[in-house]
């Protein structure tokens, strides 16, 4: 009996300093200790801070060869210029994770779409914006399982240097609990 | 830079790294070079891993003084690389140019971007192909490898380096800026099995040595500087020994020496992959991050029954004339996507007979799919074209 294959595409847009990419890449390898074939391939401008930037990540259990996203299952969008632009291209079962902070319109309808401003949630609980990409990420990861949170762990704790790893463990766990708690208010 | 401390032997890394690892591993211990996007991965890793193995790093004030260094070094035995991107490819031709003139193996990446100029940085193009064959000036040969995943990148750069020691000339890596900066799980071969060629070293008296003997292979060994052998070296027409000449006959021999090392090599030098090719009726011929969008579109136009296949050169000079001829002798229809305005296209209706046949022959047609904005061929791109063409 053959498995289930799988393939899910995932968008993950912003600004240039939101830490999406890094997120891409955490994301890639939580999903290589899963076993799982991953890309993850990266659009931004010259610019080292502002401008659209993008990562996405495709994960399956088959061999795939277009590494870009097209049609996306899941799609971060934590600008309001991202969300404009990428949302069109969600499948119809797809996820919309929008970071309220900044998304103030959301044109979709029958979409699946979170909202919540996790720049400000990250500013209030930790002190700083700069964990808002692995808050988002832990979100995404309880919300769509497309990675196992285990692994999603052991990545954040391998890719941040040391003395940033209880932070962003701290952040992971916020990311969790915000989304057991959003169902709750449902 | 990615680390990889990951417990099993899948490891996800980019591309540049994969090239940057490959170069290493085949004993590259000399790179010189001047960042730039999307290449910089390359000569930051370098610089890390040279050191720590005895290897040197040099960041050079630009790209000319980058190829100068590392065809000197490699004079002095090293093995050497360069990485670089459109605007210092520009800047190096005419060192590649010496590099092939005096049979000096060296090794460039370029990692193309938007041009021309400087162009878009961070946005792919594939618009350098025929720049890498012709971009120095005078009749010489080149060696060109062009690989579509970061595996093939590592295994690329390790057969770049492989030739250009096996060859006595500049091999060029050529990279998209998307698979320089994308990452994939990847599992690395086991070096021991990794096949790796050293330049041949001479075994005569030093008195007797000509760093350009002529061979029958025409492939000689090579001395370095250091060790006891003298020899002359110039980018004029030069003798045996290396001294200027201008006579007709030894330039000849010279000229023939640099044209036949790779036309006698063919079967050595190139290398394709035939992607459902047996059956095809309908081809693409596609290259580096263009193959990949082809390879899901021929997946596709199997499921609905269409045979559909992709020749794709790993090897894009010397370019596959005598493959094509080959796998696309029962085909219908070719088409080439590629991120420029027909660098690929040209050479495919070269090698298929030439623009004339191609034009009075109604039915076999050569289909261009073109982008030159800083974005993708995607795979729907080439099934739309292609329910176009009937």
């Amino acid at each position: 009996m053959g498995k289930r294959i799988f393939k899910k595409e995932i968008r993950l847009s912003g600004s240039g300093g939101q830490g999406l990419i890094t997120a891409g890449i955490i994301l890639a390898r939580a999903a290589v200790l899963d076993k799982a074939n991953v890309t993850q391939m990266q659009s931004y401008g010259p610019e080292s801070r502002g401008g659209a930037s993008r990562a996405d990540v495709i994960i399956s259990n088959a061999e795939f060869y277009y590494p870009e996203a097209t049609r996306f299952d899941v799609l971060l969008a934590l600008t309001q210029e991202a969300c404009d632009k990428y949302s069109v291209n969600l499948k119809d079962d797809g996820i919309l994770i929008a970071d309220n902070t900044f998304v103030k319109n959301i044109s979709l309808l029958d979409t699946e779409i979170y909202e919540l401003p996790f720049t400000d949630i990250a500013h209030k609980k930790l002190g700083t914006k700069l964990p808002t990409n692995i808050i988002t990420l832990g979100f995404l990861v309880r919300k769509t399982d497309v990675v196992s949170e285990a692994s999603l762990k052991k990545a954040v704790t391998n890719s941040v240097k040391p003395q940033y790893v209880d932070l962003n463990n701290k952040a992971l766990k916020i990311g969790y609990k915000l989304a057991d708690e959003y169902i709750k208010k449902d | 830079m990615t680390k990889n401390n990951i417990e099993s032997k899948v490891v996800l890394m980019q591309g540049n790294e994969a090239v940057a690892r490959g170069a290493i591993d085949a004993g590259v211990n000399f790179f010189a070079g001047y960042p730039i996007t999307p290449s910089t991965e390359i000569a930051e890793i370098c610089s890390v891993e040279l050191p720590k193995r005895g290897g040197k790093f040099i960041q050079m004030e630009d790209e000319i003084a980058s190829i100068s260094a590392i065809i000197g070094a490699s004079l002095a035995g090293a093995k050497t690389m360069t990485a670089t991107s459109g605007p210092g490819f520009s800047l190096m031709q005419e060192g590649i140019g010496f590099a092939k003139m005096t049979e000096t193996p060296c090794v460039v990446v370029n990692v193309m971007r938007g041009g021309p100029s400087t162009g878009l940085p961070t946005k792919p193009s594939q618009a350098d192909i025929m720049q890498t064959r012709w971009g120095n000036h005078g009749d010489a040969p080149a060696i060109v490898l062009y690989p579509d995943s970061v595996l093939e990148s590592y295994e690329l750069a390790i057969r770049a380096v492989n030739l250009s020691e096996k060859y006595r000339t500049c091999v060029v890596l050529l990279l998209d800026e998307v698979l320089g900066h994308m990452r994939e799980a990847v599992t690395l071969p086991d070096l021991a099995k990794v096949k790796i060629i050293n330049r041949i070293k001479p075994t005569i008296p030093p008195e007797w040595y000509k760093h350009y003997e002529d061979n029958p292979k025409y492939i000689h060994p090579l001395a370095s500087y250091g060790e006891g052998y003298r020899f002359h070296v110039t980018g004029l027409a030069h003798d045996a020994y290396g001294f200027p000449t201008n006579r007709a006959d030894e330039t000849a021999v010279m000229m023939e020496r640099l044209d036949k090392k790779i036309k006698h090599h063919l079967n050595d030098l190139v290398q394709i992959e035939s992607f459902y090719m047996d059956d095809a009726r309908t081809a693409i011929f596609a290259a580096g991050i263009s193959a990949r969008a082809a390879k899901t579109a021929v997946l596709m136009a199997r499921k609905s029954g269409k045979k559909v296949g992709l020749l794709r050169p790993l090897t894009i000079w010397p370019f596959p004339d005598d493959a094509i001829r080959k796998y696309m002798k029962n085909v219908r229809n070719i088409f080439v996507p590629e991120l420029n305005q027909g660098q690929l296209l040209n050479e495919v209706k070269r090698a298929m007979g030439g623009v004339w046949n191609y034009e009075s022959r109604r039915s076999r047609k050569i289909i261009p799919i073109q982008k030159n904005d800083g974005q993708l061929i995607t795979p729907a791109d080439i099934i739309n074209k292609m329910k176009e063409v009937k």
